[in-house]
């Protein structure tokens, strides 16, 4: 048996081997592979081709004034998208506020309480399902439920929103990570004589804690892009603002509205702005990633 | 609302959830039976976000469910003044750029998944899958931006003058060559939907488990005919369930759509021309429904979106899941 | 004089399936014992009953009484007796994101030392009562994922000694260590019961015969055998007990 498998291994392995009478069957093998790494290619070209252009296009207005200056009336060059940028960390920051622990929270639940069970199951499908449920309609909601109550667009709605949106995300990473923290971590704290409350928040989220952390702040930059739901919520504003009931600007947004205006010099504010956008996102799954510090749990 | 009533409410529902998370029996410790009705109350939480979700669509797009009923699916008209609405062009502009985004991300996809999960050196396939991973995390918007400076300029001057030469005599491709239309909303979704179809199209992949290929290995199988015969066919209903997961996506994206389709409600059969989607009209619309009637109708058309996504989402999830019970039955019997 | 823990016909089962079928005995205070019989008798469970970890495995349940002091587990907090009862795991299971002190600290922080000073000379006191302080003098805040397996168990065992336990149930802890580093934790188990009453799973049955003054043997779920060592060793009464422990059969 075991002797069978290393053959089987070896076979895998030797990739091309000409046996006789197979040859055709071996170049058809080892074409179907060329053409599957080329279309993986071809997918790489693509994300080359997108950043690419980019980056041409958006370096050039790339300047300290872009961080820190509103932007220029209409005719003049020069000028930022400071509020922009503000913006989008307030609306972020509050849909942190709402997505994680709600997020971890599910994925506690999940991972602790109900790894078996029609209840559990339940749970899952519906963050599953939530998570395909297109941002637009998510935006939508929290217009008919914040806004129209409070009869304002509000920074509050827009980071509701993107909260809700980052729920399922967060939840389901959580839960996948915490399901590989080893068992025997749990047992050794309930054994000390702790709580299980302890026991899971102190013990088994710190261990865990880098692959909970790398899994928030993919959803965090994938919300970052976010711009369906901000209509219906936060809307826009041409100006520095921190009211949270106030409407507020945000990247997604201020791209959009640059890159449909019909002046030359605002779409290349959208450039730089769209450029700056993909930095935050890219810096900061990259940032997690390799500067973490912590324990990894390897699958 | 009255402030008031509002407190009390809060009040009410806080002394409620409060006494159920406090009150224990006495076999347990107290902290443990409060963390984990915290818990589960979190997941209970959910359910009823997506139930009023449901429930606050379907009111707010009441009095054009009432006006309208069922036939605002199919009815073409699309007048605000007058106080006509019928979806139908949005629909349609919708399902066509989805559909021509699935043909054209399907295969690609399934492709690089392929490759990733079976032909990939060891070494490459982290790097590859993060760079995967990355074209997933560039947002919509800048999607939107790309397609409609560059992708449609070029379907403009190059693509579609070609396609209407070498393939016009389909009605497909006739019409005069916009750039923006049907085709580039196509195509911007397809780069949309392909890194989510591949991250989970591999992951399914990569569950089958190792005795399915090593069976045929053994009878001297090339690579390509394990993956023919015994990957592919074991892994069918997550590769599926991938798909439909692609499809869900491209069918709620928005702002990279309206930036690229045209936002004009005609239905036509060439690819060249401009359409309109159902996300983008209730962009487009949104901040100038000033009356009623036609803010209803908007969110009837996201009540209509939410509808279809949450079926797509479901029958995708459920296609994955029998995969997973697939997998682990032959655990099981291994 | 009774048993520090009284077990009185306990029955322990996973799902559908019996493991333990009405097992009881006495165990001594200050004296180890040890718990003997081949793989799948549950020997494991046995002791996981008595300090409630089995119940935490879904689909797990007991029936029976297990009696600490006199008084029945199961109708005190876990919480408290898992806190009496410490377990050492057959794996040293240290908390890898944490140092070596936070590792030994960790029961006594969560259960609400808050003083640094004491949790210190605590921590240092345990440390040198498994013979680790010397070993890690110096980098008691380095992580603990350094050590060799035999400290690292010792480390486990220095982490249960903190909460200040009365019994401890040890899970087979050298099955994972090379001879030397399971010498001296036998060393160990042997000074620790002046102050302890030990309970080991052993699958080793020298080292049970060596460290140990009473020895359970346990086949298919049911108490064969209970007695001094050197009796159930050397005048075994049951015939399996015999044909186990010469190794003629399992």
């Amino acid at each position: 048996m075991e002797a069978g498998r290393i053959e089987v291994r070896q076979m895998a392995n030797s990739r091309i081997e000409p046996k006789p009478g197979h040859f055709g069957r071996q170049l058809k093998s080892s074409v179907m592979a060329v053409l599957c790494a080329s279309l993986t290619m071809l997918v790489l070209g693509l994300l080359l081709l997108v950043l690419g252009y980019i980056l041409w296009r958006g370096l050039p207005g790339l300047s300290l004034d872009f961080f820190t200056k509103p932007p220029a009336p209409v005719g003049m060059r020069g000028g930022g998208l400071a509020h922009a940028i503000a913006g989008s960390f307030i609306l972020m920051g509050l849909a942190c506020l709402l997505g994680i622990p709600w997020g971890v929270g599910i994925g506690i639940f999940l991972a602790e309480y109900a790894r078996k069970g029609f209840f559990g199951e339940a749970v899952r499908f519906l963050v599953d399902v939530l998570s395909g449920v297109p941002s637009i309609t998510i935006g939508i909601f929290v217009y008919t439920v914040i806004v129209v109550r409070m009869k304002n667009f509000s920074a509050l709605a827009g980071g509701v929103a993107l909260g809700i949106i980052m729920v399922p995300l967060v939840a389901r990473n959580t839960e996948g990570i915490l399901r590989l923290v080893p068992q025997g971590l749990r047992e050794a704290g309930l054994s000390l004589g702790l709580p299980f409350w302890k026991v899971t928040l102190f013990l088994v989220l710190p261990s865990a804690a880098r692959g909970i952390v790398i899994g928030i702040t993919l959803a965090g930059a994938g919300v970052a892009g976010e711009a369906a739901p901000l209509f219906f919520t936060s809307l826009n504003n041409n100006f520095w603002s921190v009211n949270l009931l106030e409407p507020v600007s945000s990247l997604p947004m201020e791209i959009f509205r640059y890159a449909t205006a019909p002046f030359a010099a605002w779409h290349e504010l959208a450039w730089t702005g769209a450029l700056v956008l993909i930095g935050i996102v890219i810096l900061v799954m990259l940032l997690a990633r390799l500067f973490l510090p912590g324990f990894e749990i390897r699958r | 609302m009255d402030p008031c009533a509002c407190c009390l409410r809060a009040f009410i529902f806080g002394g409620v959830f409060g006494g159920i998370l406090i009150t224990t029996n006495r076999a347990t410790y107290p902290g443990d039976t409060f963390f984990r009705r915290l818990t589960i109350l979190f997941a209970l939480a959910l359910f009823l976000l997506v139930l009023v979700m449901a429930f606050q669509l379907y009111r707010e797009a009441q009095p054009s469910l009432q006006r309208f009923g069922w036939p605002f699916v199919w009815g073409r008209e699309w007048d605000p003044v007058h106080e006509k609405f019928g979806a139908l062009p949005y629909i349609y502009g919708t399902l066509v750029s989805t559909l021509l985004a699935l043909a054209l991300a399907g295969p690609i996809s399934l492709g690089a998944a392929v490759y990733l999960a079976e032909f990939a050196p060891r070494r490459l396939k982290a790097t590859l899958a993060f760079l995967v991973d990355l074209l997933a995390g560039i947002p919509g918007i800048v999607y939107g931006l790309w397609g409609s400076f560059v992708l449609a300029p070029f379907l403009r001057n190059c693509l579609e003058p070609w396609l209407g030469k070498y393939l016009g005599f389909l009605p497909l491709f006739q019409g005069p060559p916009f750039g923006i239309g049907l085709l580039a909303a196509g195509i911007i979704l397809a780069i949309m939907c392909i890194p989510v179809m591949t991250a989970v199209t591999r992951e399914v992949l990569e569950v089958v488990p190792a005795g399915q290929r090593e069976a045929l290995l053994a009878f001297g199988a090339t690579p390509w005919e394990v993956v023919r015969l015994a990957v592919l066919p074991y892994a069918r209903e997550g590769i599926i369930g991938a798909f439909f997961l692609g499809l869900g996506k491209a069918l709620g994206e928005t702002l990279a759509v309206t930036m690229v389709i045209g936002n004009r409600p005609e239905i036509s059969l060439s690819l060249f021309s401009p359409a309109h989607s159902m996300t983008s009209v209730i962009v487009n619309e949104f901040a100038q429904a000033v009356k009623a009637i036609h803010l209803a109708a908007l969110i009837h058309i996201g009540l209509l979106l939410f509808g279809i996504t949450l079926l797509v989402n479901i029958i995708a999830r459920l296609l994955i899941y029998r995969l997973g019970r697939k997998v682990s039955r032959w655990k099981q019997v291994e | 004089m009774t048993g520090k823990i009284v077990v009185d016909e306990l029955f322990a089962w996973y799902d559908d399936r019996e493991v333990l079928k009405g097992i009881s005995l006495e165990i001594k205070a200050n004296r180890v014992t040890a718990i003997i019989g081949p793989s799948g008798c549950g020997k494991s469970t046995f002791i996981r009953c008595l300090n409630r970890m089995h119940e935490i495995v879904p689909g797990a349940g007991t029936a029976g009484k297990v009696y600490l002091d006199g008084r029945d587990v199961y109708a005190l907090n876990p919480i408290e007796v898992r806190r009496r009862v410490g377990m050492i795991f057959q794996t040293p299971n240290v908390f890898p994101a944490m140092s070596i002190f936070q590792n030994v600290a960790v029961g006594l922080a969560l259960n609400g030392w808050r003083r640094r000073q004491e949790l210190h000379s605590t921590v240092e006191k345990t440390l040198s009562q498994v013979g680790l302080l010397e070993e890690v003098a110096g980098r008691l805040d380095q992580p603990a994922t350094g050590l060799s397996s035999g400290q690292l168990q010792r480390l486990c065992i220095a982490r249960t000694l903190a909460v200040e336990p009365e019994v401890l149930l040890m899970d087979e802890p050298c099955s994972a260590l090379d001879p030397i580093a399971s010498f001296r934790i036998e060393e160990l188990i042997r000074e620790l019961k002046q102050k302890y009453t030990i309970v080991i799973v052993t699958h080793n049955m020298q080292q049970a015969a060596r460290i140990s003054d009473y020895t359970a043997f346990l086949a298919q779920g049911e108490l064969i055998e209970y007695g001094s060592t050197p009796a159930v060793f050397i005048n075994p009464k049951d015939r399996r007990t015999e044909s186990y422990i010469t190794g003629r059969s399992a």
